[in-house]
């Protein structure tokens, strides 16, 4: 019901939106539940384990029952609090967890099952068969007992992350947010004041009282006003605050676009990372219920919440409403409801001295204890000193007290201490360095009281800033006291509900200390109270009390569980925005990229670059037909490849020489100018890092190529080892992998090409480089192979790369060649066992791969002493090994190797292959592999098993040089 | 042979404007990266950055770059090579320029720095996304160098992250 005038609705915009299939109006500012109450909607949700109706509870995102999933075009989003929801023009949502509709619900037999379904019960019962938990009992319960449902198919919506500097991050803009913002604002810190609501104002937008004289509406807008008005003031509306980090670091989570979709380039949620210098928790507190028999009907609610929906969006959810507290705090919105002229039918108080004065029936020392009405609250009944009775009501707002919203203050650990007078837990002090709780959120619960707070809280963050504090005049405001005497549990027959999102009652709680769950923690897990989207913030505190009830231990001994971060739910497309697909990482493309994709070849991903997988021709059925052709081309003629993908290093200095001489096994201060030597560099740890051909550019000047694969790491290390262990060397090291685009020129033709191509003609002996110039351009020329044949890598600046490779390849064509992607590369390298990172792969050693002897016995270098302990050697280690199929077989890589005759099981593993290849050269399958004491093997023949595949092929053990062994052809 | 033709990592990507902000490619003829040795004393030829400045010279800029290292934009001054290593990295970097006044609000998408206090003459070394990048404060907007293979991604980051900003506006 709405009532007129009232509320900060705009009422010039109204607005049309959908629930459960059916239109209903509202105006801009309200939220689904504001706009649902006001339309008469009291049934909005069916309860997780029972399907028992019910209605809104609070106006905050505490809400632990009205969840709804919000349609958008093919998108659903399931468990939305319709209290957090603000409508907007064609908003859909509908009921969730209930089958066909919500006032009709099949799986409301649940509730008549209640006996049985207690904590436990499905632990207990679906026991047998054992494989059955899985197939048939788990998918029937989690079909039956449940939140929304999600659309099947992947979010396109967009989402946004974004960092965020401060010197004080004010979270909460009620009374004590807003002064703590307005003090350190005025003190020219640098502010960010983040609220979680579409208004800022907090419990202020709720209060008819007075500020300085003036209504307590006029003091929010002029506060709003003046931090509005101060640039280094920064107000985030929408933007909860959701976990503590390390080092000043915070979390939130930003409402962007859900209360305005439309425009395709809006996000739908921005996750924040806020990195402040002090921070103000001001976040309030939380009303509590309490917990009598029936107190789960739709229309029972937080009493503070009828305040809000009165004040705020001018709607009350009832025509007969009563008030069931245990505190003053509720009596104020008797007061603002028949100020109003809503009739109050009753105001139970359980306080037996409880005051009497106001103007409707008021019940001191009475309970509640009972309600009827299936689908909406009808009658309830009271029980006072004088017996019981039943009063018609269509509303009750409870109220148990308020729990301070100290949740941030648990995110590094600290706990929170129990307050007797207040019945409350409070933040401990220091519980964040730097994070200093104020007003409501510390137990103080009068206007007074916060913004008195909220100046004083700032002024310690100034101070600890190392900034003066402006002289500041705290207005003056109502100064009531909060009065207090707790009431958990109500008795009486009856469910007694404590957790309303995943209906756990009173008895719940008992049964699990009953069955010696008494840890707040275990009797989480046992009952399920306090999980779910509300994370139990309305009903932690009255749990673990009946908890410490049921155990004797009291509530400060019983404690609270863990809070953790994120304080509300958020959103994972939020939190990992614009990782979607190929967002997930940087796609690096090389210069050639799009000649070789204008050439037909697919791309294929090498760490985070797009290389040429093979470039077919027409006629060309299948990869390995390409991939042949391309083989015999480069065996045959000539063939070109892009390989600017491989780590270069450029490293230069007087120490230059004995730097690389520290970080490769083998040495290289005994390379001549001109020359290029290939080396293995080991870790630490004595195994093999990655491997690659230095060349020597000058004296003191060298260049370091690494494999693609590992070109980070290695750069990385040579940093790590130029800065740890030889600073005050002379040596300067850079990446320049981006700088030049180098392409190898493969086959016996290798030379004719460069011939046609330089501008003067070069004879350059085997691992030997030099400068050259093409059509002008200073290039740089190796003579260097990874395929076995006559090749040359030449490097161009990386703006002439992609003409350079066009016309490469235009020139190999016209001598019978061309293009050569990954795949032919690979079957090249194999036949010639050449090693990629499939072979050194972080578990091989020097020894392993046959390279013991590059280790220098003349020098130390970086893992040498490691690589000399027991065990990284010897005949118990897997060595590398060629193999060939014994007749005509199919190989695969991760096949295992056993000895023959022996079964293929685990214990009798001997080794696995890592490369296998189809060689058109050799008319046959090779592989290389490890196998235990493989080099005194050659020759015998052993089984290769491949599980996944099915595969058992006899296999003849042989040199991993498969092909030219002699090295006739590079020389060429 | 035919010429060499040159191209520029974002060769064919016109600038984009979003709210007011204007995204272009920026290339530079020269970046040479300085280190100087051991001992070395550079100072006679250029005056070196301090960590995280920008040192405006003639025809160009040095800009720090990391421990002992900085990038020289134009011309490199004669009988520098022998007191420092130097490689040319003209090529490796792609130069993206964002202009326009919020421009600091769009690159707090995606860089994890509190952009709105880099003054004028201020750089940094660090992430642009996932991306090793430096960043330049270059008049009220910034310049972004990040590899030269990753353009096209930051391109892409760097728009998404101003039509996101731009959608805001239009209330």
């Amino acid at each position: 019901m709405r009532i007129d005038g009232k509320g900060r609705i705009d009422r010039a915009a109204p607005v049309r939106f959908r629930f459960d299939g059916v239109e209903y109006g509202g105006f801009r500012g309200d939220t689904l539940a504001s706009a649902l109450i006001a339309n008469g909607v009291a049934l909005v949700a069916r309860s997780f384990k029972y399907h028992r109706p019910r209605g809104v509870v609070t106006a905050g995102s505490e809400e632990p029952n009205a969840l709804v999933e919000v349609i958008e075009g093919l998108q659903r989003t399931p468990n939305v609090r319709a209290t957090v929801q603000e409508i907007h023009e064609g908003l859909v949502a509908r009921s969730q967890n209930r089958w066909p509709s919500l006032r009709w619900d099949l799986l409301s037999v649940n509730d008549l099952a209640a006996p049985v379904l207690s904590a436990g019960f499905y632990y207990k019962t679906f026991m047998w068969p054992r494989a059955f938990w899985e197939r048939l009992y788990e998918p029937a319960i989690r079909r039956a007992a449940g939140l929304g449902s999600l659309s099947q198919r992947g979010d396109d919506a967009i989402y946004e992350t974004a960092f965020a500097f401060c010197d004080v991050l004010v979270i909460g803009a009620g009374p004590a947010g807003l002064m703590a913002a307005l003090v350190a604002g005025r003190a020219g810190a640098r502010v960010i004041l983040a609220d979680e609501q579409a208004e800022m104002g907090g419990a202020l937008l709720a209060d008819v009282g007075e500020i300085d004289g003036a209504p307590v509406s006029a003091w929010v807008a002029s506060a709003l006003a003046e931090l509005g008005a101060m640039p280094n003031v920064r107000m985030m509306v929408r933007t909860t605050v959701t976990g503590v980090y390390d080092g000043g670091t915070y979390s939130a989570l930003e409402r962007v676009g859900l209360h305005r979709p439309g425009d395709a380039d809006l996000p739908r949620e921005c996750f924040w990372r806020i990195v402040a210098g002090q921070a103000v928790l001001a976040a309030g507190a939380l009303e509590r219920g309490i917990a009598f028999p029936d107190n789960d009907r739709p229309g029972i609610m937080s009493a503070h919440a009828l305040r809000v929906y009165l004040h705020r969006y001018g709607v009350v959810p009832g025509e007969r409403i009563a008030i069931f507290a245990n505190n003053d705090g509720a009596r104020q919105v008797a007061r603002d409801l028949m100020a109003e002229g809503v009739t109050l039918v009753a105001i139970i108080d359980t306080r037996p001295d409880a005051p009497t004065a106001e103007n409707c029936p008021v019940y001191p020392g009475a309970s509640v204890t009972g309600t009827r009405g299936r689908r909406a609250l009808r009658e309830i009944t009271l029980r006072h000193a004088r017996g019981e009775e039943r009063i018609a009501v269509d509303c009750l707002g409870v109220s148990g007290g308020w729990n301070p919203t100290l949740h941030l203050t648990g995110h590094l650990n600290g706990r929170p201490l129990w307050d007797e007078g207040l019945a409350a837990f409070l933040p401990a002090k220091d519980a964040v360095p730097g994070m200093h709780p104020a007003g409501a959120a510390t137990g103080l619960f009068s206007t007074a009281g916060c913004l008195a707070d909220g100046a004083r809280v700032a002024g310690l963050a100034l101070g600890a800033l190392g900034r003066d504090g402006p002289e500041t005049e705290v207005p003056v405001a109502e100064d009531a006291d909060y009065r207090i005497a707790p009431v958990w549990e109500v008795a009486g027959k009856g469910r007694k509900w404590l957790d309303l999102a995943n209906d756990v009652t009173t008895k719940d709680v008992r049964l699990a200390a009953q069955e010696n769950f008494v840890s707040v923690e275990h009797m989480k897990r046992y009952t399920t109270q306090g999980m779910a989207p509300d994370q139990g913030k309305s009903s932690n505190v009255a749990a673990l009390a009946v908890l410490a009830d049921a155990t004797g231990r009291g509530i400060a001994a019983t404690g609270t569980t863990t809070f953790r971060p994120p304080f509300s739910p958020t959103s994972i497309a939020a939190m990992g925005a614009g990782g979607r697909g190929t967002g997930f990482a940087p796609q690096r493309f090389t210069t050639s990229h799009a000649a070789s994709v204008a050439r037909g070849a697919p791309m294929v991903e090498a760490g985070l670059w797009y290389r040429p997988s093979y470039f077919p021709r027409p006629g060309e059925a299948t990869w390995r037909e390409a991939c042949d052709r391309e083989v015999r081309m480069v065996r045959g003629s000539v063939g070109v490849c892009d390989v600017s993908t491989l780590g270069k290093i450029d490293i230069q200095g007087a120490d230059a020489a004995r730097f690389l001489d520290l970080v490769y096994a083998n040495t290289f201060s005994s390379l001549p100018v001109g020359r290029v030597r290939y080396g293995i560099m080991l870790r630490g740890d004595g195994h093999v890092m990655d491997d690659g051909t230095t060349a020597r550019l000058g004296a003191a000047h060298y260049l370091m190529t690494t494999t693609t694969a590992a070109a980070g790491e290695v750069m990385r290390h040579l940093d790590f080892v130029r800065q740890a262990y030889c600073a005050d060397w002379d040596v300067r090291a850079i990446s320049v992998t981006e700088a030049w685009a180098q392409v190898a020129v493969a086959g016996p033709m290798a030379k004719t090409l460069l011939d046609s191509l330089l501008d003067a003609q070069v004879d350059l002996a085997f691992m030997a480089c030099g400068s050259v110039r093409l059509s002008g351009v200073a290039a740089r020329l190796f003579r260097i192979s990874f395929s076995g044949e006559q090749g040359y890598e030449i490097a161009v600046p990386a703006r002439y790369g992609e003409s350079l490779f066009r016309d490469l390849v235009a020139r190999a064509e016209t001598l019978g060649g061309g293009a050569y992607g990954m795949e032919a590369l690979n079957v090249l390298r194999i036949e010639k066992g050449f090693l990629t990172h499939a072979e050194i792969h972080g578990r091989i050693t020097a020894f392993d791969i046959g390279m013991a002897g590059m280790v220098s016995g003349k020098k130390d270098c970086i893992g040498k002493p490691a690589s000399q302990r027991p065990g990284l050697s010897g005949p118990e280690r897997e060595q590398l090994v060629g193999l060939r199929p014994v007749g005509d077989a199919v190989i695969t890589a991760g096949a295992h190797l056993f000895s023959r005759g022996e079964a293929s099981v685990r214990v009798n593993d001997q080794g696995y292959v890592t490369s296998v290849c189809y060689s058109p050269t050799l008319g046959g399958y090779l592989g290389l592999a490890f196998l235990r004491d493989g080099r005194a093997r050659m020759g015998e023949e052993v089984r290769l098993v491949d599980h996944l595949r099915g595969l058992d092929v006899a296999c003849r053990v042989c040199d991993p040089v498969f092909f030219d062994k002699e090295g006739i052809r590079v020389r060429g | 042979m035919a010429d060499l033709i040159a191209r520029t990592a974002l060769a064919g990507q016109g600038p984009v404007t979003w709210g007011g902000l204007t995204l272009r490619e920026v290339t530079w003829d020269r970046i040479t990266s300085v280190a100087p040795f051991r001992g070395a004393d550079v100072g006679a030829l250029l005056d070196w950055p301090a960590p995280n400045r920008v040192v405006a010279r003639d025809g160009g800029r040095i800009v720090w770059t990391g421990p002992g290292q900085a990038f020289l934009f134009g011309p490199v001054p004669e009988g520098l090579a022998d007191h420092a290593a130097l490689t040319d990295q003209s090529d490796g970097w792609a130069g993206l320029a964002l202009e326009g006044k919020g421009a600091a609000e769009v690159l707090a998408r995606l860089v994890p720095l509190d952009l709105d206090t880099m003054g004028p003459g201020e750089a940094s070394r660090t992430l642009l996304g996932h991306m090793n990048a430096l960043i330049i404060r270059v008049g009220t907007g910034f310049e972004a160098l990040v590899f030269r293979s990753m353009a096209r991604t930051a391109w892409h980051d760097i728009e998404a992250a101003m039509r996101g900003v731009a959608a805001r506006q239009r209330r």
